[in-house]
């Protein structure tokens, strides 16, 4: 059963490929810089961001652009890969009616697409970071581990958005309000430590601000993460992928009729 | 017919829509109906009772009037739609269906769609990279290659659509009413490359008005109305009574 599974994964892991890569070129197309808006905009975004939260605002962040850039790393991967995959049946829907291919193609492939794009907000990151003079840390080596985390839970969110979205297009709409109360509530422009005792309790719960929180330990402030925290990072995304993985499977045999 | 001969083996299948007035496609109009107890959809039976196999090498016409469930079939055979009962199982790789004005993705080129096309298929980029002048050529779409499809006409569409799926060398070909597109000269071409592939024991399901073409291709004819199959048999009789009906 498992077998025959990763049978068709491998078969069709090209088409994944080629439906990710296609993703990447078609967003720049007709642009002039192209790729290469990948890393401006990360760059761009965090001078006005910078600017804002530093002379309107006054706050003590040490190294805020790269307090800032952590979170950001994390967060645009999420709402990027989520969004996406969100539409990507009901946008794939001339080819979903012609041939047989399956469904989790599609979804897998935008959140696929988006890790590139995160690839080069972490180049981004880089160059910040030495324009402002980070310390060097081993701890920095673990970079990737909160990426691979952050990839397996927008994954399996964005399947579960995918196959809702089929169904009830409303969803897109409500996702995309969700999304921004989910960003304030994620401690991107803040420290956590700046909330009430209560308040830090409960964002514990938020998932995408553990990993943000394990990025920030790991580039800025030199915190290996502990084994309790990787175990719950890792199996809340395992949970949401499960979940997403079932719930597309019980639905896609519908798809069909509803796009 | 011997039992490995078979390619597609299509068992007792029906297909049964739930069709409500409108597409319920938001929550809330799925709660409001949910509350008034209306959640009641009309059935649509497009398909009752479907058994039929089809060998290795057959070209197998289907006929019927618009509404007769020919295209439910052909999907179900492709494996884009699950049937309501039964099942079909079908050995060899099946080439995309084949519709008028196909096009899989508007703002790719024809060039990109080629590929995506193969990768759809199994194929490496090896093959395809081996196979695409002579997509391209067959086509006749030369420069207009690398534009995107979303500006092609329907007639250049149906000649990418067919020159891709028959490049590849499937081994079933699914044709849904894609010759009525396209000028004679094209026609003639594509009449050409079906007998090529049966000569290469390619299977092809073929779905058309003209019964002219039925008959000139097909060796043998289903005819379907009102989705049961009303005759199975050698092309030239099946086209006469469906024509003297």
């Amino acid at each position: 059963m498992l077998k025959a599974y990763l049978q068709t994964f491998k078969k069709y892991s090209r088409l994944i490929m080629q439906l990710a890569h296609n993703q990447i070129t078609l967003k720049y197309r007709k642009s002039y810089l192209g790729m290469l808006w990948s890393l401006l905009n990360p760059l761009l975004m965090i001078l006005v961001l910078n600017f804002v939260f530093s002379s309107i605002f006054s706050r003590n962040i040490e190294n805020f652009p790269v307090f800032l850039m952590c979170g950001r790393l994390i967060w645009d991967y999420h709402s990027e890969s989520t969004k996406s995959a969100m539409g990507s049946i009901v946008g794939n829907s001339s080819l979903i009616k012609k041939v047989y291919v399956p469904k989790y193609a599609f979804p897998l492939s935008n959140s696929i697409a988006a890790l590139v794009n995160m690839m080069f907000s972490l180049i981004a990151l880089v160059i910040v970071m030495i324009f402002t003079h980070v310390q060097l840390r081993w701890t920095m080596l673990l970079f990737w581990v909160p990426m691979i985390y952050v990839f397996i839970f927008s994954t399996g969110l964005g399947l579960i958005l995918a196959a809702l979205n089929v169904f009830f297009r409303d969803v897109k709409y409500l996702y995309g309000v969700f999304l921004t109360l989910w960003m304030y509530l994620s401690a991107l422009f803040y420290p956590a430590e700046s909330l009430s005792e209560e308040a830090q309790q409960l964002i514990r719960f938020n998932p995408i601000f553990r990993y943000i929180d394990m990025m920030r330990g790991i580039i800025l402030y030199g915190v290996m993460p502990t084994i309790k925290d990787n175990v719950i990072c890792l199996s809340v995304g395992i949970a949401v992928l499960a979940v997403g993985l079932i719930l597309f499977k019980k639905a896609q045999g519908r798809f069909i009729l509803h796009i | 017919m011997k039992k490995n001969d078979i390619v597609i083996d299509v068992d007792s299948v029906s297909m049964v829509f739930n069709m409500s007035k409108e597409k319920i496609d938001s929550i809330k109009e799925y709660v409001i109906r949910l509350a008034k107890g209306r959640l009641m959809y009309t059935q649509f039976t497009a398909l009752t009772d479907i058994s039929f196999q089809v060998a290795r090498g057959e070209v197998v016409g289907l006929v019927g009037l618009n509404g007769s469930g020919k295209s439910t079939l052909l999907k179900i055979i492709a494996g884009v739609m699950k049937p309501t009962s039964g099942h079909v199982e079908v050995r060899g790789n099946i080439a995309p269906l084949i519709e008028v004005g196909a096009g899989f993705n508007g703002n790719l080129s024809g060039k990109e769609n080629i590929y995506l096309n193969g990768y759809l298929l199994g194929f490496d980029r090896k093959f395809i990279n081996e196979h695409i002048d002579e997509i391209i050529e067959f086509s006749e779409l030369g420069e207009f290659i690398d534009v995107p499809l979303k500006n092609y006409s329907s007639g250049m569409k149906s000649r990418l659509g067919f020159s891709i799926a028959t490049s590849v060398n499937p081994k079933i070909l699914i044709v849904d009413e894609v010759l009525s597109v396209g000028d004679f000269k094209f026609q003639e071409k594509c009449k050409k490359r079906i007998a090529e592939m049966m000569d290469r024991d390619t299977t092809v399901l073929f779905v058309s008005h003209s019964i002219a073409q039925v008959k000139e291709l097909c060796s043998r004819c289903i005819w379907l109305e009102k989705g049961r199959m009303v005759m199975d048999g050698e092309a030239k009789e099946v086209c006469e009574a469906y024509m003297s009906k």
